[in-house]
């Protein structure tokens, strides 16, 4: 077993009501901007809440916002994270619904979906109705069918079967024509284009089929193959919306990009007052004010205050800058410590942000190049068949029989060997395989990610938060004393300084020094017990000796020896074992870093890679991911910060971890949900098995084509062998994609 | 036979019945939340009952 085969709930985590972590009470944006109108005269909000997992966070939510006076109706959907409310317009402030949820513990952001967003939900249901209109013709059809076959041998009369046949057209025919629209309008586009898709051979056979069936039946014939036509619909719908879940499962996590550039921004308007407005609105001269904890919505200069930034989206590094007026400030900064107001000098779509978007679509329609299996063996399979209709229809002419019976003979080969191998068996085996690991702490965005992370043989990792925790951690905790940490952490949770979240993280919930005042780049002061205390940098703190050493804190009371708090960035526990597995794996493992080299060296070294790059900028990253692709490797890149995002775009298939920035998790394939980084080797061992069952399932079809074509092409098909043959092998192939996985659940 | 003109068209309709509940459920959104909806039943806010106050 490997190390990856830990199981976590990943369901429970982020929760508050299940004790998960909390988000900053208060810290919601104004959503004024965003507020809408609807016809039946309500005023309307969708908010996107994060870390709602249970019916408790349903019913917190949705009561305390009800609570709120003038508010009709609030309804949370847990598979998407949109809050609904509703209220009477000017009953209700917008800000307090978001203040009250935020309050409750949740992260409250506007919710904008995009128009593909809307599209891709209308696409859903559509494809859900098509696949219940297609199931409700094939069985009833069935019903007229089975008769038919069970009265062959002379019981039943002709006159009962046309009329038999007649009620099948009747249902057939509005059947196939509604529920085969997403097939046959991408038949459409992709002749249009002067190629041919798998869905061309499906339209095809299904025409065809119709078309025969309805002509025998108004010629009173005997073989009607309205059945196989509709089931043959029913089948491959089934197959598609598996295949639509799959890709809308982790939308969330996908939409975290969005809910970035949704952000609000607080103008500052020419007679001093401050309102919230969308952060595209704002234009390059604006001024907008940004408090503690806010992200620069665009571009600009601080025109005033001092405050610590948060440059991970340059640096991927996670210990803050200073920043003072005159200094730019770039879109995706947090700041930290002070209010800050700052000069636009760019809109949004200029940004640093929309231009690392714009690095990720480029990266991510690089990817969308890649072809599926099924489509791959689709262009194979394709003009074979077609060849072998064609070939079999002028055989039959040739052999001196007539235009009707050859074109009946050609239906069924097209009928036989249509692709449900294909459309059904990848899509099966890939939804399987995505449950099995998002229950390992895996969340799998796309079924195709697995078929590229099965082809990979080399590996580029980040270091800070991908091999390393990516938080400071005290590491002299054995030399301070119980009191100096108290003392330390009844100021330092008053500070969003990473250092200081760290000792508050260490010592746990507590008090707060009363007056305790920060000052950006130095640290925090406060008086505790009638004692003056500081917590911050060496000069600063009044401490002689200078240490070399930056990423230290001191404490300094009146009356006791300074304190120092030394931190370390430390290694995930299993790095080394995750490094070790994949070159087990037969993988290239190598580091991309943005750090110095000492430390980048030195945490390769811990982690047993050979293989270094340090000092890149994001630009850097990228070249050296589209070297390695250029090259004909197969790269996968696991990376956290948000620096990473357009690496993790541009790689074959990329990881992210779920303390990683928004962008990050958004541009990767797939999301690790826990510390560990086991479940990397679990997903690979899983995406390989997928690959091998999904080869498998088209050996099987292969098979199955190379006895039941013959039969067709020498005309032996009657329309109850071909109905038999083609659902006996769809369920055989679904069971097939199913079985590897129910062993794993046993050992 | 004849009885067939009767059976299948009743047949049918009570099919066409089920196949327009389907598609009501699924125009009303009742599958666009499935997480919430299996949390849902443990909520009883409609009986305060059993909470003492």
């Amino acid at each position: 077993m490997s190390i990856g085969d830990t199981e976590i709930d990943s369901r429970d985590r982020g929760c508050p009501t299940m004790g998960g972590p909390v988000a900053m009470p208060g810290a919601a944006a104004d959503p004024s901007a965003f507020v809408r109108t609807e016809d039946d005269g309500l005023a309307h909000l969708d908010l996107l809440v994060r870390g709602a997992r249970c019916a408790g966070c349903i019913s917190k939510i949705e009561k305390g916002v009800n609570a709120i006076a003038g508010v009709q109706l609030s309804q949370l959907n847990l598979s998407t994270g949109k809050l609904s409310v509703n209220w009477i317009p000017g009953a209700a402030d917008p800000g307090l619904i978001a203040r009250t949820v935020a309050d409750l513990g949740y992260q409250v952001s506007p919710y904008d979906p995009g128009e593909a967003e809307e599209m891709r939900d209308k696409q859903g249901r559509f494809l859900l109705l098509c696949m219940a209109v297609a199931g409700f013709a094939a069985m009833n059809i069935m019903l007229f069918s089975v008769s038919v076959w069970a009265g062959f041998n002379g019981e039943m009369q002709d006159t009962t079967r046309v009329f038999f046949h007649w009620m099948s057209a009747l249902i057939a025919l509005p059947a196939a024509a509604f529920a085969g629209q997403p097939f046959f309008r991408s038949a459409f586009a992709s002749l249009r284009k002067g190629k041919a898709n798998m869905d061309v051979p499906i339209s095809l056979a299904v025409l065809l089929a119709l078309g025969v069936s309805l002509y025998e039946t108004m010629t009173g014939g005997e073989h009607a193959y309205f059945d196989a036509a509709v089931m043959l619909l029913f089948f491959l719908l089934i197959g598609r919306w598996l295949d639509h879940r799959l890709r809308g499962q982790t939308r969330l996590a996908a939409r975290e990009l969005l809910s970035l550039q949704a952000a609000t921004a607080n103008r500052v308007a020419e007679d001093g007052s401050v309102h919230a407005v969308q952060a595209r609105d704002i234009e390059p001269g604006d001024t907008i004010i940004l408090w503690p904890g806010d992200r620069a919505p665009v571009d600009g200069q601080i025109i005033e205050g001092r405050s610590d930034v948060d440059m991970a989206l340059v640096s991927g590094e996670s210990a803050p800058d200073l920043v003072k007026a005159g200094d730019a400030i770039r879109a995706g900064m947090v700041n930290l410590t002070d209010k800050l107001v700052v000069r636009a000098s760019a809109r949004t779509e200029d940004s640093l942000l929309a231009e690392l978007t714009r690095l990720v679509e480029a990266g991510e329609t690089a990817r969308g190049r890649f072809v599926k299996l099924a489509d791959r063996a689709a262009q194979a399979y394709v003009p074979i068949v077609h060849t072998l209709a064609a070939l079999s229809f002028i055989g039959w002419i040739v052999a001196g029989a007539g235009v009707h019976h050859a074109v009946l003979i050609a239906a069924a080969v097209l009928i036989i060997t249509c692709p449900c191998a294909l459309g059904l068996a990848a899509p099966a085996v890939q939804i399987v395989a995505v449950g099995r690991l998002f229950k390992r702490g895996v969340l799998v965005k796309a079924g195709d990610a697995l078929e590229r992370l099965a082809e990979i043989d080399t590996v580029l990792v980040d270091k800070t938060g991908t091999l390393t925790l990516g938080k400071p951690r005290l590491i002299n905790a054995d030399e301070i004393s119980a009191d100096a940490l108290v003392l330390a952490a009844k100021l330092a949770r008053s500070s969003r300084h990473p250092l200081s979240r760290a000792i508050a993280d260490l010592a746990g919930p507590g008090a707060v020094a009363k007056d305790a005042e920060e000052t950006p780049g130095h640290g925090v002061e406060g008086t505790i017990d009638g004692v003056r205390v500081r917590l911050g940098r060496a000069d600063w703190a009044g401490v002689e000796k200078q240490d070399e050493d930056r990423s230290g804190l001191w404490l300094v009371a009146k009356g006791a020896a300074p304190v120092h708090f030394i931190f370390e960035d430390a290694m995930r526990e299993d790095a080394a074992q995750m490094v070790a597995g994949l070159k087990a794996r037969g993988l290239r493992v190598e580091m991309l870093s943005g750090d110095r080299e000492a430390p980048a060296r030195a945490a390769a070294a811990e982690a047993g890679i050979e293989h270094v790059s340090f000092g890149l900028t994001p630009q850097e990253k990228i070249a050296r991911v589209e070297a390695l692709v250029s090259d004909g490797k197969k790269v996968l890149m696991i990376g956290d910060g948000l620096n990473d995002a357009p690496a993790l775009a541009a790689a074959n298939v990329s990881m992210s971890l779920a303390s990683a920035a928004d962008a990050s998790q958004a541009a990767a394939d797939m999301v690790l949900q826990g510390e560990k980084l086991g479940p990397i080797l679990t997903a690979i061992d899983i995406s390989r098995a997928a690959r091998g069952r999904i080869l498998q399932n088209f050996g099987f079809a292969a098979g199955y084509n190379m006895v039941a074509v013959p039969l067709a092409v020498f005309g032996f098909v009657t329309p109850m062998i071909a109905a038999i043959a083609m659902s006996s092998s769809s369920i055989v192939v679904t069971l097939n994609a199913l079985r590897p996985f129910m062993i794993r659940h046993k050992s | 036979m004849s009885i067939l003109v009767y059976l299948i068209p009743a047949a049918l309709f009570l099919a066409l019945l089920g196949l327009g509940a389907f598609i009501w459920t699924v125009k009303s959104g009742q599958y666009d939340d499935m997480e919430g909806a299996k949390w849902r039943i443990f909520m009883d806010d409609d009986r305060d009952d059993h909470i003492p106050e």
